[in-house]
């Protein structure tokens, strides 16, 4: 009896098993495939795709539509294609990216382990910060970026980031600081340390894991970013995503495919790029020791 | 010079008083336990003579300083944390010459003092370990290394054993008290076991719901507790506490005690003047499981200890002793006797209690009348 009930279960999980990988594999094939039809599209030459299916494989590698979407597809009335921008983007990206998460760090680390009176208000007016929609704030955005004198400009871009962004960066800082225990804190104190020793000795070193976290978060969604881009940029200092929507929609007669989709893998390549390289640094556990093990 | 006194402390949080009013004072070189059950201000005091909370009211005085308002850097303090609070991404080392680096102590004597701190401790091959690569007890001795190696004029301790096993607790015990004589150093320490309180302190003040319910030395706390508090928190098994009726006997008075069909009144020594107000009334008789113990020959005759044969409802061997249940005025007694003396479940033997330092509590106000 209880022999035959252990076959059973055993048979029932195998089979549980055999239907989840299966359902895993169906799901990886269906996001794989737009990617695989991307790569496969830009690699074939503009006659094959005409003529061709959608999913075959390109019966010749060409390059030519890669070099022509970073070297000299049109994007409006200058055709120089995406090069230019590319560095634009890297150029507001990475100081946005960086001061965000900083300011969330410290914001994180005032909030949770400086409790100050109001501390649990500013931290929910924070939260909000989360929920308003990017629409909401252009208008007003637009009078204080003028205000500040930086309107149409990289910092302009750094500074609307900076401010968008800060809201999600305190709350991972936060969350993940609320599970450092207090005492090594109060350790710090006593062995005489201040308020910025205790931050850059102590809890900096301990918050990889939410760096890499906020890091990744940050630059997928400052890349990525359409709206602010369009609105608070113009010209030759435009954002890689307004750059990419412009070459899609240039059209000189023929609509080159092969062009668009090396462009759009072009544009999303350094978030992929963050995710393969900094994933690898997203490890656990680090706080492990500073309390019973 | 006191090490160490507090005058009428006093904390409340948003109108809650945690603290109401506490008074401690202890010489340099002594060893100061607070002890209570959870919730009863110990570890909010240790914190305030750490200066990790304000004080609402009263003073803290540390030496002939008045450290109310100075900060942790500036008391001459240091403190082991009940989670050890090592910092995680520092070696050894480094955790141990951290407070000095900041205090700009030269690097050679930096290197001078974690050198004495780890052979003190004998953690010097731990040095270039990090914290999770220790385990608890080494976690421990590295945290008491990074307390001496400043060398302050007080240590504190929040309840730094509770995090180890019972074996380990106990070894690090005797290590705390060998440091301890070796440095000379006055100590705080926060703890919520009474054998630990016992074991290790000079003076212990236990406390209950913020108020300092006893002040002492371990001895004068277990013999003379002031209180149905302070007799039952402190001894393992503790105090019985009979319901009893005083009678006068003879020239003096004494307890009325049920057993089994049977009723014996008891004398008690030197207890005439304090139970003579309370003839005809109930009290709480509290007697130590030590002192009822099996009918020895020698002590017969003698004025304190009284015999009386009681039914035995439970024994349970620890080993060195049997405790024996037996049920007096309605509750369960435990008496301590010898193995070889203990008789089964359902007989009954003859019990001796020793009422020399039996205490008396009066049931109302739970305070000590005899």
């Amino acid at each position: 009896m209880a022999d035959m009930s252990v076959a059973h279960t055993a048979g029932a999980s195998k089979l549980g098993r055999f239907i989840i990988y299966g359902l895993l594999a169906l799901v990886c094939l269906y996001y794989l495939m737009p990617l695989f039809v991307m790569l496969s599209t830009s690699l074939k030459s503009l006659d094959e795709i005409r003529a061709g299916n959608l999913l075959s494989l390109p019966g010749e590698f060409r390059t030519d539509a890669w070099v022509k979407a970073w070297d000299s597809a049109c994007t409006g009335v200058q055709c120089e294609g995406l090069k230019g921008f590319f560095w634009n983007s890297v150029s507001f990206v990475v100081p946005a990216v960086v001061i965000s998460t900083m300011i969330g760090a410290f914001n994180g680390y005032a909030l949770t382990m400086y409790r100050f009176r109001g501390s649990d208000l500013v931290f929910g007016m924070l939260m909000i910060g989360c929920f308003i929609p990017f629409q909401v704030v252009l208008l007003p955005m637009a009078q204080t970026l003028g205000a500040l004198g930086i309107a149409n400009s990289t910092l302009g871009l750094v500074f609307v980031h900076v401010v968008y962004g800060a809201a999600f960066t305190t709350l991972f800082f936060r969350n993940y600081y609320v599970t450092i225990p207090d005492e090594l804190v109060k350790a710090a104190k006593i062995d005489g340390a201040g308020f910025l020793r205790i931050f850059f000795s102590i809890i900096l070193p301990l918050s990889v894991p939410i760096i890499v976290v906020s890091v990744i978060w940050q630059f997928t969604q400052v890349w990525n970013d359409f709206l602010f881009g369009v609105v608070f940029s113009s010209g030759d200092r435009q954002p890689i995503t307004v750059a990419l929507n412009n070459l899609v929609n240039t059209s000189t007669g023929v609509k080159e495919y092969n062009v668009d989709m090396a462009a759009a893998i072009i544009a999303a390549l350094p978030t992929l790029l963050v995710y393969i390289v900094a994933g690898k640094y997203f490890v656990r556990g680090l706080t492990a020791g500073a309390v019973k093990g | 010079m006191g090490a160490l006194s507090i005058r009428n402390v006093r904390k409340s949080y948003h109108g809650n008083e945690i603290l109401k009013g506490i008074d401690l004072e202890i010489d340099k070189g002594e060893f100061l336990i607070l002890v209570g059950p959870s919730g009863c201000g110990k570890s909010t005091l240790l914190s305030m003579i750490a200066g990790l909370d304000s004080v609402t009211s009263g003073e803290i005085r540390i030496g002939d300083r008045v450290v109310n308002d100075l900060s942790p850097k500036d008391r001459d303090i240091a403190m082991v944390f009940q989670s050890y609070a090592l910092y995680p991404n520092m070696t050894v080392r480094e955790n141990i010459s951290f407070g000095l680096q900041i205090r700009k102590v030269p690097a050679a004597e930096q290197a001078r003092i974690v050198e004495r701190v780890a052979n003190t401790l004998q953690i010097g091959h731990l040095l270039d370990r990090k914290p999770s690569q220790l385990s608890g007890g080494q976690r421990q001795r590295v945290a008491m290394g990074r307390a001496i190696s400043r060398e302050p004029s007080l240590f504190l301790f929040d309840e730094p054993l509770s995090n180890l096993d019972a074996k380990l607790r106990v070894e690090m015990r005797t290590e705390i008290k060998l440091l301890h004589q070796r440095m000379g150093t006055s100590i705080v320490y926060v703890t919520h076991d009474q054998i630990e309180a016992m074991t290790l302190g000079d003076k212990i003040a236990v406390m209950k719901a913020g108020e300092v319910q006893q002040f002492g030395t371990p001895q004068e706390i277990y013999d003379n507790p002031a209180n149905l508090f302070v007799a039952g928190f402190m001894g393992s098994p503790s105090m019985n506490f009979i319901p009893a009726k005083v009678e006068a006997v003879g020239s003096g008075y004494g307890v009325k005690l049920e057993s089994g069909q049977r009723t014996h009144v008891f004398p008690v020594p030197g207890g005439d003047g304090k139970l003579k107000a309370w003839e005809g009334r109930e009290v709480l008789f509290g007697i130590r499981p030590e002192q009822i113990t099996h009918k020895s020959e020698s002590r017969l005759g003698l004025p304190q200890f009284q015999t009386a044969e009681m039914p035995i409802r439970l024994t349970e061997p620890t080993g060195p002793d049997t405790m024996v249940l037996v049920p007096i005025n309605g509750k369960d007694v435990v008496c301590r006797v010898h193995p070889a003396h203990a008789g089964q479940p359902g007989e009954s033997m003859e019990l001796m209690f020793d009422l020399s330092k039996s205490v008396f509590f009066d049931p109302a106000s739970e305070q000590r009348i005899a």
